[in-house]
């Protein structure tokens, strides 16, 4: 199977099409996108374990020579990526029957998630700079859509600033690659990686690492480009941001750290401080807005700003511990955010408002919710055996390793204040005297419960079973610390 | 006042098919020379457009009484299938294949599976844009 690395792109894609022959009949939606997922999924696993045993796969497309044409690659870090984005997409289509409403369903919004999860995927695999960037359009159409789906005031106001920031950050992107071509002359990811290691990166290059580190600042939300993110998160309803939440800032942040183990390796003084600099101050600026806001979704979505710059500091330390801290890090920020999204939801859901001041109490009526909610706020703090506990070790050692004991502390001091962000949430949620809650029925809240208890077990098993994570996380670290394999697979 | 249009609909009766064929020549000379599915589609959206300046847009829609939003997905179906053809020969996606063959009235004529392709390119365009300016020129 030549064409395997393409088939987490091409499945989704095949499935949104039929979706689209299918717009009023909600029931057939609803079934394909779940048969569609699922075969992808099992596609990415098959995928996941064709790369642990055969190593890097390449596919240069229309059968044109290595450089030249638009290569496909799957090493272990992008499959690993690719298969986690299917398993949150599953979790939130099942999600979704019961919490977004046929209105919503109606209007293209399952064709819209598998055409994002389709540019997602793209992303993660693709070989080519700017082929890239036609997947970042691919994905970000999608969110469009998905964004403004609905029509409710905030959201038209939210979804302009949110397509205004990608509009103008995509013109940046292609500048950048028109700068990158100019220089090096080529398109090829590892053809681009050789080329700068013959000319030893030069200062212009330096300048482009920094325009790269921007345009993909503002799609990972890095300081001080994050600015736009929790606004325009808060607008869409919660399967959405819990889409956007866990996938689309990852694609940025897996863009930072491939071009920057890829390319920019020459000189790391300049380019990897930099990097570490503004994700240490990414950290602090995600930790004071977790705990400014009383809103149970600004709260979390803060955490993913946390999130992505403890992910970006362990990338910048460019040493083993660091970066394989950051691959254990990702997964785990991407399944839990996930989770913790969802969870947030029913909470939403139950109570009617997203205030935390208006609610308590929820203990005594909804005990399930407050168990999984503790269990998965535990593990987004990192408490072991959960999941973001080795992530956030490797990286400290990294960073112990580098030299870097500031950073270090600060990262493992905002833990302190990510666990206290989302302890509150429990303690003005579930804690104290019960508020009288809108009538809701039980029977939403548990199709709602089943897929969220299954992606928190999952994190849980994600913590628990490192130990056979380890050799699928060691070959991901080595083809980022060494370009040579990730380029003789390309190039041949 | 009504304006009067008739100059403007009768001319625009028969330059619609110029248009349209022209559009159609356009999109064979693609795969040798400059043209192809998109350019294509975008000519035969102006012929479209131009029907819509001249009349308005429910004659236009009892005349081409399509939907367009499937002709969209059925575009982007045939596109795919034609790329996706190549996984079940095993050779890298988008490899396209072409031979020579020998048809009547044409004689030896080069047939390609891009152009299949581009077909689905060109209903793309095509039902893309005219849903656009559907729903744009819907709103009253």
């Amino acid at each position: 199977m030549i064409n395997l690395p393409l088939l987490p792109i091409i499945l989704p894609f095949l499935f949104a099409i039929l979706l689209l022959f299918f717009k009023e009949n909600v029931r057939i939606q609803r079934a394909l996108t779940l048969v569609g997922v699922i075969i992808s999924l099992i596609a990415s696993f098959y995928l996941l374990v064709t790369v642990k045993t055969e190593g890097v796969l390449a596919v240069t497309l229309g059968s044109w020579p290595a450089p030249f044409g638009i290569a496909m690659v799957s090493d272990m870090f992008s499959a690993l990526l690719v298969t986690t984005t299917l398993l949150i997409t599953l979790f939130v289509v099942v999600y979704s029957f019961t919490a977004i409403g046929e209105e919503r369903e109606r209007f293209f919004y399952y064709p819209a998630i598998l055409f994002m999860v389709t540019g997602v995927n793209g992303a993660f695999t693709t070989g080519d700079i700017f082929n890239m960037f036609v997947f970042f359009e691919v994905l970000l159409i999608a969110s469009y859509l998905l964004i403004v789906l609905g029509g409710e005031k905030k959201q038209l106001r939210e979804s302009i600033k949110y397509i205004l920031v990608n509009v103008v950050s995509s013109a940046l992107f292609v500048i950048t690659i028109a700068y990158l071509y100019s220089v090096v002359g080529t398109l090829n990811m590892a053809d681009i990686s050789v080329k700068i290691a013959e000319v030893g990166q030069p200062g212009i290059i330096t300048v482009i690492a920094v325009l790269m580190l921007i345009v993909f600042g503002v799609k990972g939300a890095i300081f001080p480009l994050y600015f736009w993110l929790p606004g325009s998160y808060a607008a869409p309803p919660v399967p959405v941001l819990a889409l956007f939440g866990a996938l689309l800032t990852k694609v940025g942040v897996y863009a930072i750290m491939r071009t920057y183990t890829l390319f920019f390796i020459h000189n790391v003084g300049v380019t990897h401080e930099i990097l570490m600099v503004v994700s240490v101050l990414t950290v602090i600026v995600g930790c004071i807005g977790a705990l400014a806001y009383f809103d149970l979704k600004q709260i979390i979505i803060y955490n993913i700003v946390i999130a992505v710059g403890v992910i970006l500091f362990g990338a910048a330390q460019m040493n083993e511990a660091g970066i394989s801290g950051a691959i254990f890090y990702l997964v785990h920020d991407m399944l839990i955010k996930g989770a913790l999204f969802l969870l947030i939801g029913i909470i939403i859901y139950v109570t009617g408002t997203s205030n935390l001041r208006k609610m308590g109490g929820l203990m005594k009526t909804h005990a399930p919710l407050g168990w999984f909610y503790l269990i998965a706020a535990f593990g987004l703090a990192g408490i072991p055996p959960l999941s973001g506990f080795i992530g956030k070790l490797l990286i400290a050692q990294g960073a112990f390793e580098a030299g870097n004991i500031w950073g270090s502390i600060i990262i493992l001091a905002s833990s302190l204040i990510v666990l206290l962000s989302v302890i509150r949430i429990f303690i003005y949620a579930f804690w104290g005297e019960p508020m009288e809650l809108p009538k809701t029925k039980r029977k939403p809240y548990a199709r709602m419960m089943l897929p969220t208890i299954v992606l928190v077990v999952l994190s849980v098993l994600y913590g628990v079973g490192t130990e056979w994570l380890i050799p699928y996380v060691t070959d991901a670290t080595d083809v980022l610390l060494q370009p040579s394999i990730y380029i003789d697979a390309v190039l041949k | 006042m009504k304006t009067n249009d008739v100059i403007l609909q009768t001319t625009t009766k028969v330059v619609f098919f110029i248009i349209f064929l022209f559009s159609i020549h356009i999109f064979f000379a693609g795969h040798y020379t400059p043209g192809g599915g998109f350019v294509g589609g975008l000519l035969t959206t102006g012929a479209i457009v131009l029907l819509l300046l001249a009349f308005d847009l429910k004659t236009v829609q009892k005349a081409l009484p399509f939907n367009f939003t499937i002709m969209t997905a059925i575009g982007l179906l045939l596109a795919l299938g034609t790329a996706a053809g190549s996984i079940f020969f095993n050779v890298p996606f988008f490899t396209h294949a072409f031979d020579d063959f020998t048809l009547p009235l044409f004689g030896v004529t080069s047939l390609h599976t891009a152009m299949v392709f581009d077909a689905g390119v060109f209903l793309v365009v095509v039902g893309a844009a005219i849903t656009i300016i559907q729903s744009i020129g819907g709103d009253s």
